[in-house]
């Protein structure tokens, strides 16, 4: 059974071990460049070339797109393409069970995908861990890893997320029977349940923390306007940047939520000077004096933000705990499959 | 050896046609005593037709006393019909030539005398079974 | 004598419809047994449910004395030779048999190679690329070579050109010579199966009409023609299968196990086609006709 299984999973595994190892190669060659970028202090960000940059979002991308491409062209066919030629009633009537030629099958692909993936995330992980949260002394930086951006694409959780793809591909395939709806499916559903869990379940995996801190230039991400003349927001984050900041709100003296006082527009620089007109979501690293007085009132005034945020160092703690999760409803996924495939198919 | 073939319309079971093929290949001479008759296997890859058959066709003329099965060999034909009937059937078809004659003189046509002979033997068989 | 296929009360319901209901068969080892219907008549569905392909909405079925594809030994004595005869077209024939022999315990490589052989099949061919005669062929090894006990064929041949189905049908029939082998071959063409087949049962409309040795049924089934009666005033020993009125003459086809003796009748004996005909318009029309009975 190992031999017929490894024969149908040779070319698509072929293809996925030569990808991975070519990514690999790039990854070496380049990051031996990368870590000699940041022996010397002061921020990394800049000494990077544009394709240095592009490599990391590259990077990126590819693990992002990595689990799902598992799920639809490994999982989704893997049982759907026996149905749907009517080889599952040769190969059915050998003497192997149902169950057996499933597990192997299974067993094989999971293991090939894990495998994969764990050695391109290993690689990547560690190519680019100089660089997440790396900021610029100007302008622009990378997110950190606790970030959604990066969380997804780093660590271990990619490995569960291709298990996860991988169970709902072969089930979606053995419950629709045919490969290409079975694929477009999973990625749909793929797409929904990565959209989700960072949105409504990730910040819960472990307890947020509840920290006020008060607005200074140390602390200010930016101040944002909705518009010309509209109310004034402002975002703030601790000294320690690798946070993942949950929410963000300004508090008055009495510990409740409220607007910024409208006198802090006057305070600030306004449009003709060095900083950009403050319209929509800009960051604006302000000029220094009027910046400083603005804040030292706003502070006297009782005014401080309230962060709600996961602490960079919970980074392997959620990896964990959503690793957990998604290797959850994998089972739970293939459990459905396991099912359907013993008493619904023919 | 003789070939044997299989006429899907006849109405008669295969394995008595194939018994039938035998019996008129020892009437005419094509099958001698001592003659070794197909293998199963040899008729089987032929014909199509299942091993059973042959198997109950041969049983069948050993039943007759015609061939007799040496296992491991094969069916041999152990009797001769040519010598016994031989003479006899040459005034047969003598007087059969007059009876028809004589049915045609009394204006039956070709299938009013298939219908009188087969009705007859027939009735016949059915007196002697 | 052991049945190899034996079902009881045997149903499956797809949705509203039964595709098979109430069928209880027990047919008997060592025969080359004819399942024949016409199309959507539940002879698909009943051999998918004896190879365990299908589970049972009602009643049981068992092949070879145990229920099927439980574990491997139960899928050893059974082979399978689905319609449409399925292959991996991406695979060679070689690959084929490399895939009988690690997915068999019971293989054997001997007969496979020496049957491609003669058949004249390119190992490295791809089955892709085979003709419909060569895949059935292909398939057929397949369910030989891993010498089971009991070798079910579903329609095996009704997509081959004549040829092609004289030889699959040799080439089943030298291995019934061989092995000790049972067969079930199902299909909608009668004159397929008269050749081959020593055992019978016909299938209609998700039931079975008739079960038993084709010699007996053909040898118990006559056709009666004569003047016009009633199928009442037939003796109680006849079971009168169909009939025919016209103003003046009546036909019936009747079963029965003692001899016709009423001079009145002209007796015919039914050729296999016309048993299986007979069979199936009755239960077309069952409205018209005296109460069937199903023989075993």
């Amino acid at each position: 059974m190992t031999w017929l299984a490894w024969r149908q999973l040779r070319f698509q595994a072929l293809a996925a071990y030569v990808a991975v190892v070519a990514a690999a190669v790039v990854l070496a060659v380049t990051g031996k460049r990368i870590v000699a970028l940041a022996e010397p202090a002061g921020a990394i960000f800049d000494r990077l070339t544009a394709s240095d940059r592009t490599l990391f979002w590259s990077g990126l991308i590819v693990m992002a797109v990595l689990p799902a491409l598992l799920g639809a062209f490994w999982g989704a066919p893997l049982v759907a393409r026996e149905l749907e030629h009517g080889t599952h009633r040769l190969v059915w009537v050998q003497s192997v069970t149902r169950m057996r030629w499933f597990g192997v099958k299974v067993g094989l692909t999971v293991l090939g995908a894990a495998l994969a993936v764990s050695a391109l995330t290993w690689a990547v992980t560690r190519w680019a861990n100089p660089l997440d949260g790396a900021t610029s002394a100007t302008h622009g930086g990378f997110p950190s890893r606790l970030t959604p951006v990066s969380f997804a694409m780093r660590g271990i959780v990619p490995v569960s997320y291709a298990v996860f793809a991988l169970a709902l591909g072969i089930t979606l395939g053995i419950v629709l029977r045919r490969s290409v709806p079975a694929m477009a499916l999973t990625l749909l559903l793929y797409v929904a349940v990565q959209v989700a869990v960072p949105l409504w379940v990730r910040p819960h995996l472990a307890a947020p923390v509840d920290q006020s801190v008060t607005i200074s230039r140390a602390t200010l991400d930016g101040i944002s306007s909705s518009g010309p003349g509209g109310p004034l927001t402002v975002s703030a984050h601790r000294a320690d940047r690798g946070d993942w900041i949950l929410s963000n709100r300004t508090v008055d003296a009495s510990g409740r939520v409220a607007a910024l006082p409208s006198w802090l527009s006057t305070c600030l620089p306004g449009p003709g000077a060095e900083a950009p007109p403050v319209s929509g979501q800009t960051r604006v690293p302000a000029p220094v004096n009027s910046l400083d007085s603005c804040f030292a009132r706003l502070a006297s005034e009782g005014y401080r933000q309230e962060i709600v945020y996961q602490p960079a160092d919970r980074f392997w703690t959620l990896q964990w705990r959503e690793s957990g999760l998604y290797l959850g409803l994998a089972a739970v996924v293939g459990g459905v499959g396991l099912w359907w495939l013993r008493e619904r198919v023919s | 050896m003789i070939d044997f073939w299989l006429d899907t319309k006849s109405g008669l079971s295969p394995y008595l046609q194939l018994a039938q093929q035998v019996r008129h290949a020892l009437r005419l001479g094509v099958l001698r005593e001592g003659d070794q008759l197909p293998t199963v296997k040899d008729v089987v890859a032929t014909l199509a037709i299942n091993p059973n058959t042959v198997l109950k066709a041969y049983r069948e003329l050993e039943h007759q006393g015609l061939v007799s099965a040496r296992p491991g060999v094969g069916t041999f034909v152990t009797r001769s019909l040519v010598d016994g009937s031989f003479a006899a059937q040459a005034t047969l078809r003598k007087d059969l030539q007059r009876w028809l004659a004589k049915a045609r003189l009394a204006g039956l046509d070709e299938e009013s005398i298939e219908a009188l002979f087969a009705s007859t033997f027939r009735d016949e068989q059915g007196v002697v079974a | 004598m052991t049945a190899v296929l034996r079902t009881n009360g045997l149903g499956k319901r797809y949705r509203r419809r039964w595709a098979l209901s109430d069928c209880t068969l027990s047919i008997p080892e060592g025969r080359v047994t004819g399942l024949v219907g016409p199309n959507g008549a539940g002879k698909t569905t009943l051999l998918n449910l004896a190879v365990g392909m299908l589970k049972p909405t009602a009643g049981t079925v068992e092949v070879c004395g145990g229920p099927p594809a439980v574990a491997a030994a139960a899928l050893a004595r059974v082979g399978f030779v689905a319609q449409e005869t399925p292959t991996y077209a991406g695979l060679t024939v070689a690959e084929h048999l490399r895939l009988g022999a690690r997915l068999n315990p019971g293989w054997d490589d001997v007969v496979a190679t020496s049957r491609i052989a003669r058949l004249g099949l390119d190992p490295k061919q791809k089955a892709g690329r085979l003709s419909g005669g060569q895949r059935a062929q292909l398939a057929l090894t397949l369910g030989l070579a891993k010498r089971p006990e009991l070798l079910i064929l579903d329609e095996p041949v009704s997509s081959l050109d004549p040829l092609a189905r004289r030889e699959f049908l040799q080439v089943l029939m030298e291995a019934v010579g061989e092995q000790e082998l049972s067969v079930v071959l199902s299909s909608h063409v009668v004159s397929d199966l008269e050749r081959v087949c020593d055992h019978l049962v016909v299938l209609v409309d998700s039931g079975v009409r008739v079960e038993g040795d084709v010699e007996t049924l053909l040898d118990t089934h006559h056709r009666l023609t004569g003047l016009r009666r009633d199928s009442r005033s037939l003796p109680a020993d006849q079971t009168v299968v169909s009939d025919r009125h016209t103003d003046r003459q009546s036909t019936f086809v009747v079963r029965t196990e003692s001899p016709i003796l009423d001079p009145a009748w002209s007796v015919s004996r039914l050729g296999l086609e016309d048993l299986v005909l007979t069979y199936m318009e009755q239960a077309a029309a069952p409205e018209a006709a005296q109460a069937l009975e199903v023989v075993r």
